[in-house]
C-alpha cells in the first residue's frame, strides 16, 4: 500500500509578517496547503493522505479539508512530532495501528508547502521506491555551493556537477525507515535535517528522482509572492 | 489544484503557466497519449499569419488526445477510466447546424488551450470512453479519424447512391484514413487512391489501386472524390478530380489550405457537381469511431502503420523534441507519451 503523508508541522517561524503557519497562507484564494492535497488527491494509487499538522492547528486544517475539497475519506489529519522526522514517524505509527505495516508499505513524504509539485513527480517518486527503496527528488544546483564550517571562512567548494538541491517528495519503505531511524542514538538524531539522511548516514542507497525548479517552498514572504505571481498571472494581465 | 500548462509563447518556444483548477467542477483529466497535427505544427513553426499568431498565443497545443479520468464530479466516469478526449467545446446547440460548425464552439488548441496541460479541466460530454485493452498510441488520434468519419458520413447523406468507384487524392495521413474507413463503411465500393509518392501508396494495401497523380489512365472514371491534399497541391488535385469524376458526382474537401484556390467552375457547372467542405468533428463522430474501432479490430491494426515517432514527453527539451522530429518526417503520426 502506498501513503501520502504531508508534512505541516511547521510553524512559520521564517515568514516575517504572519500570524500562522505558512501552509494556511492562502494562493488564488486558497490555502497551500489545500493546492497541496490536492495534488495527491488527483494520484489514485494513495490508500490514504495523511496530514500531519500541529496538534493546535488539527481542528482548522479539518474544516478547511472539508471547505475546499469535501471529500473527507481519503484524507486524514493527525498530530505531528516535534521535529520532521518525528512527524514522519507518527504517520508510521498511524499506519500501523490502523493498516498492516509490512515491507512492502511506502510514503511518499512532502511538504505542505511546497504545492506546485506535478503528477509526474509523485508518480515517478512511487516508481522510484518500489524499484530502489527509497529516493529523494532533486533538481541540479545552479549556483555553487560554498561550505563553511565555522561560518567565517571557506572550508571546501564542492565541485558543482555534483551538487543537488534537495526537495520533496521523499518516498520510503516506511517500515523499513522506522526500523532504522529507531536504532539511531539521539546524538545521531539531533544532526537530521531531512529523512533521507536517515537511511544515508547508515549506508542505504536513496535514488535521485527529477525534480522542478517550480517546485518551490514556500518559507519566505518572498517565495509566496513568486508564488502568487506564478498562479494568479493571468488576472493581472 | 494547482495546474502546470504548457504553453506555446512564440514558434518554437514553449512556457510554463500555472493555473488552479477546481475539483468542484466538471471533469478532470490526466492526459497520457498526444498526437501532433498539422495544424499545432504550424503554430509551432509559425507558418500561420503573423496576425493569428499574435491575437492566438500564448495557447496549449495538441487537440488529438487520451487521458485517464481523475475524477468526475457528475459520475459518468470513474477514476481510471480511459477515455478521448473532444476537443470541439459547443456553446450552443442547433436544430440545422452541427456542434463543428457552429461558430460559437470553441475548440481546443485554436480558440482555447489545447491538451498539453498536466491536467484537462473537461466537461463529461465531451469525452468518449475507450475500450479496454486498446492501442493508445492509434486511439491517441482518433480525433483525425472521427474527421475522417464525419466527412464520410455527411458524404453519406450528400451523394448519389451509384457508388460504384470513389477516389481519395493525397498519400498522406488524412487520406489514408478516409481510404480505410471508406473500405470499411463501403465494402463494394472499388476506392482509388491518387497520390505522389510510390512509397507511400504501396502502404494502402487495403484499396482496390493506387495511382502516381501522373500516370492516371485517360479513361479512368470515378462516381465520387475525397480530396485530402490540402495547401499547395490543392489546385491540382481538385482540378484531376474535376476532370475525372462523372456528372452529378460529389466531391468532399478536406484538405486544409492557408490561401484561396482557384476553381474550375465551368466543369463543376457542366457536370452538375456538389462539393462540399467538412472540417473538424462532433461527439457523435467520435463515438461513431470508437464503435467502429470495437467492430473493426483491423481498423486499429491498419491505424498503427501510420506512427511515425512514438517519444517520451517529460520536460521542456522533450516536448520540442516531438515537434522537431515530427517536421521532419516524411508521412505518420508523431505521438507523445504524455508525463510532464
Amino acid at each position: 500500500m502506498v501513503f501520502s503523508v504531508i508534512l505541516a508541522g511547521g510553524t512559520g517561524n521564517r515568514m516575517g509578517n504572519t500570524d500562522k503557519p505558512k501552509q494556511f497562507l492562502t494562493i488564488k484564494d486558497k490555502p497551500i496547503i489545500i493546492h497541496t492535497i490536492e495534488k495527491f488527491l488527483s494520484q489514485p494509487k494513495f490508500e490514504k493522505i495523511i496530514v500531519l499538522t500541529p496538534q493546535m492547528w488539527i481542528d482548522h486544517t479539518n474544516h478547511i479539508i472539508s471547505k475546499y475539497i469535501g471529500e473527507r475519506e481519503k484524507v486524514v489529519v493527525i498530530a505531528g512530532g516535534d521535529t520532521r522526522n518525528e512527524t514522519i514517524m507518527n504517520s508510521v505509527a498511524y499506519i500501523e495501528e490502523n493498516y498492516a505495516l509490512d515491507d512492502d508499505t511506502i510514503i511518499v513524504t512532502h511538504d505542505s508547502v511546497r504545492p506546485f509539485v506535478t503528477h509526474r513527480i509523485i508518480e515517478d517518486n512511487i516508481k522510484a521506491v518500489e524499484v530502489y527503496g527509497a529516493c529523494d527528488t532533486v533538481i541540479p544546483a545552479t549556483d555553487t555551493i560554498v561550505e563553511s564550517v565555522d561560518g567565517n571562512i571557506i572550508s571546501a567548494i564542492p565541485e558543482r556537477k555534483n551538487m543537488y538541491q534537495g526537495q520533496t517528495p521523499q518516498s520510503f519503505k516506511a517500515k523499513k525507515l522506522r526500523d532504522i531511524y529507531l536504532s539511531l542514538t539521539d546524538k545521531e538524531r539531533d544532526i537530521l535535517t531531512d529523512a533521507a539522511k536517515i537511511l544515508v548516514m547508515k549506508g542505504h542507497d536513496v535514488h535521485l528522482v527529477t525534480g522542478e525548479t517550480y517546485n518551490i517552498k514556500i518559507t519566505y514572504p518572498y517565495d509566496l509572492k513568486i508564488a502568487r505571481s506564478l498562479l494568479e498571472e493571468e488576472e493581472n494581465d | 489544484m494547482i495546474n502546470t500548462i504548457y504553453r506555446l509563447s512564440a514558434p518554437r518556444r514553449f512556457e510554463i503557466d500555472f493555473e488552479d483548477i477546481s475539483f468542484s467542477n466538471n471533469c478532470i483529466v490526466r492526459p497520457t497519449h498526444l498526437s501532433i497535427c498539422n495544424a499545432d505544427q504550424r503554430y509551432y513553426q509559425g507558418t500561420r499569419d503573423a496576425k493569428v499568431l499574435k491575437e492566438k498565443l500564448p495557447m496549449a497545443l495538441i487537440h488529438e488526445g487520451v487521458g485517464e479520468v481523475v475524477y468526475d464530479k457528475s459520475g459518468t466516469f470513474k477514476a481510471g477510466d480511459k477515455v478521448v478526449m473532444i476537443p470541439n467545446a459547443p456553446t450552443q446547440s442547433d436544430d440545422y447546424i452541427a456542434e463543428n460548425y457552429l461558430e460559437s464552439s470553441k475548440f481546443c488548441a485554436s480558440s482555447k488551450d489545447g491538451f498539453m496541460q498536466e491536467f484537462v479541466e473537461i466537461s463529461p460530454d465531451r469525452l468518449v470512453k475507450l475500450p479496454k485493452g486498446i492501442n493508445l498510441d492509434v486511439a491517441a488520434f482518433t480525433e483525425i479519424v472521427s474527421v475522417s468519419v464525419h466527412a464520410i458520413s455527411r458524404f453519406d447523406k450528400i451523394a448519389h447512391q451509384r457508388r460504384e468507384t470513389i477516389g481519395v487524392w493525397g498519400d498522406g495521413n488524412l487520406a489514408f484514413i478516409t481510404s480505410l474507413f471508406l473500405k470499411t463503411m463501403f465494402p463494394e465500393t472499388k476506392v482509388y487512391v491518387f497520390g505522389i509518392s510510390r512509397e507511400k501508396l504501396s502502404d494502402f494495401s487495403f484499396v482496390d489501386e493506387t495511382f502516381l497523380t501522373t500516370e492516371i489512365p485517360d479513361s479512368l472514371r470515378i462516381d465520387h472524390a475525397f480530396e485530402c491534399v490540402g495547401a499547395g497541391g490543392s489546385p491540382v488535385a481538385i482540378e484531376q478530380i474535376i476532370a475525372y469524376i462523372r456528372p452529378e458526382g460529389t466531391i468532399a474537401i478536406m484538405g486544409v489550405s492557408e490561401y484561396p484556390v482557384p476553381i474550375n467552375t465551368r466543369m463543376i457547372l457542366e457536370k452538375g457537381l456538389r462539393m462540399f467542405g467538412t472540417s473538424r468533428s462532433g461527439k457523435e463522430d467520435f463515438e461513431k469511431t470508437v464503435e467502429m474501432y470495437q467492430k473493426h479490430p483491423q481498423i486499429v491494426r491498419y491505424l498503427t502503420h501510420i506512427i511515425g515517432n512514438i517519444v517520451n514527453v517529460s520536460s521542456f527539451a522533450d516536448m520540442k523534441n516531438a515537434f522537431e522530429l515530427d517536421t521532419r518526417k516524411a508521412f505518420g503520426k508523431t505521438i507523445m507519451h504524455w508525463n510532464p
